[in-house]
């Protein structure tokens, strides 16, 4: 999984939900089809509710990473234009 | 003649306050009423009412200030709109649900469908006192099932994939219970603690989780004088066709047991949790 190209990066950390998301969906629109965005996110309800609110959306969640200081790496692929 | 109050009642119509005048309570299932239904209680709320409805705590509508001498036209006129008299009394009440799985993203399973079979199933029984039915979607429970004779949670029983798995442990941050632990790339989930809200399939980027519906059913609540929580008997009853078997046997044994307005908690209480519970285990084994 090493091996993935990120496109883009957004920190969602500075804002609470469901700002989280709005932020992480508007960054996402920037993108085309096929590439993926980095979203650095709290612990708590924002790990809790983007990947899966990212999901309804319908793009592609291919990974979490935990950072080690209350903060997590989600790598999302956008899918549709 | 003499007002029987007692027929009216069971046709919907609550007396008020005021002389040969009535509250008269809707027939709604789920909560949902369509455009068409809507359109023709505003008519008639204006044209024998006094022109506003009231909501009632369990999803029915009421209109009020209908006049004794106008109940029949009152009825046609509503049927005119397909919206039919509700209940009052010592019968099965207005079968209550959330959205569901049909619109709501939490929701576990088709609440508004199996309103609508309970409601046809046994909507208005005479019973020796009222009963009710409440249906919630998932553990958040908007639709309160606890508080009702008979409540229905819908629930999700969740199995891991194996192979599908990505080890991105947004699952195992979803769950509320703790239930899930990931460790050497590996989802153990413990079923003592899984509550089945189903947060962790519905959140999985890879849908590594297989599902199975089902129900969390309670008997017993109560939130009127007195106020209990209805409770569990079988964790969760997986097959749909055991739902109606168990609801049966519930509804049964009020009938058999219960006394003239005596609640169903109540009922269970003086004829013993045992007897209760070993009924309703024999219905879930042998339908």
């Amino acid at each position: 999984m090493a091996d993935i190209h990120i496109d883009d990066y957004v920190d969602i950390t500075d804002v609470v939900c469901p700002v989280t998301f709005v932020k992480a969906k508007v960054a996402l629109e920037e993108l085309d089809d096929g590439q993926v965005l980095s979203v650095k996110l709290n612990d708590g309800e924002p790990v809790q509710n983007v990947p899966r609110s990212m999901k309804e959306e319908g793009h592609q969640v291919l990974k979490l990473t935990e950072n080690g200081d209350g903060t997590y790496e989600l790598l999302v692929k956008k899918v549709g234009d | 003649m003499a007002t029987d109050y007692a027929t009216l009642k069971k046709g919907g119509f609550m007396r008020q306050k005021q002389k040969n005048h009535f509250s008269l309570r809707l027939r709604v299932v789920g909560g949902n009423l369509t455009a068409k239904q809507l359109a023709k209680i505003a008519q008639v709320s204006e044209k024998y009412g006094d022109g506003y409805v009231h909501l009632t705590s369990r999803q029915s509508v009421e209109i009020p200030y209908i006049k004794l001498e106008q109940i029949d036209d009152v009825k046609n006129a509503l049927a005119e709109g397909d919206v039919e008299p509700g209940v009052c009394g010592p019968r099965v009440r207005t079968i209550t649900a959330c959205q569901g799985k049909a619109i709501c993203p939490s929701g576990c399973i088709d609440t508004y469908a199996l309103a609508k079979e309970l409601d046809d199933r046994y909507f208005a029984k005479e019973l020796p006192h009222k009963f009710k039915f409440g249906i919630t979607g998932c553990q958040n429970n908007c639709l309160k099932s606890e508080e009702n004779d008979v409540g229905i949670k819908g629930g999700i029983k969740v199995e891991w994939i194996k192979d599908k798995c990505i080890q991105c442990g947004v699952c195992v941050k979803v769950c509320r219970s703790g239930a899930i632990e990931l460790k050497d790339g590996k989802i153990s989930l413990d079923q003592e603690k899984c509550n089945f809200c189903g947060r962790c399939t519905k959140s999985c980027p890879v849908d590594a989780y297989q599902e199975t519906e089902g129900y969390i059913v309670s008997f017993g609540g109560l939130f009127g004088n007195r106020i209990n929580k209805g409770e569990t008997v079988i964790p969760f009853i997986e097959d749909h066709d055991t739902l109606l078997k168990v609801c049966d046997r519930a509804i049964r044994f009020f009938e058999k047991n219960a006394l003239p307005g005596e609640r169903f908690k109540f009922t269970i209480d003086r004829v013993g949790k045992e007897v209760f519970e070993k009924e309703i285990k024999e219905a879930y084994e042998n339908g």
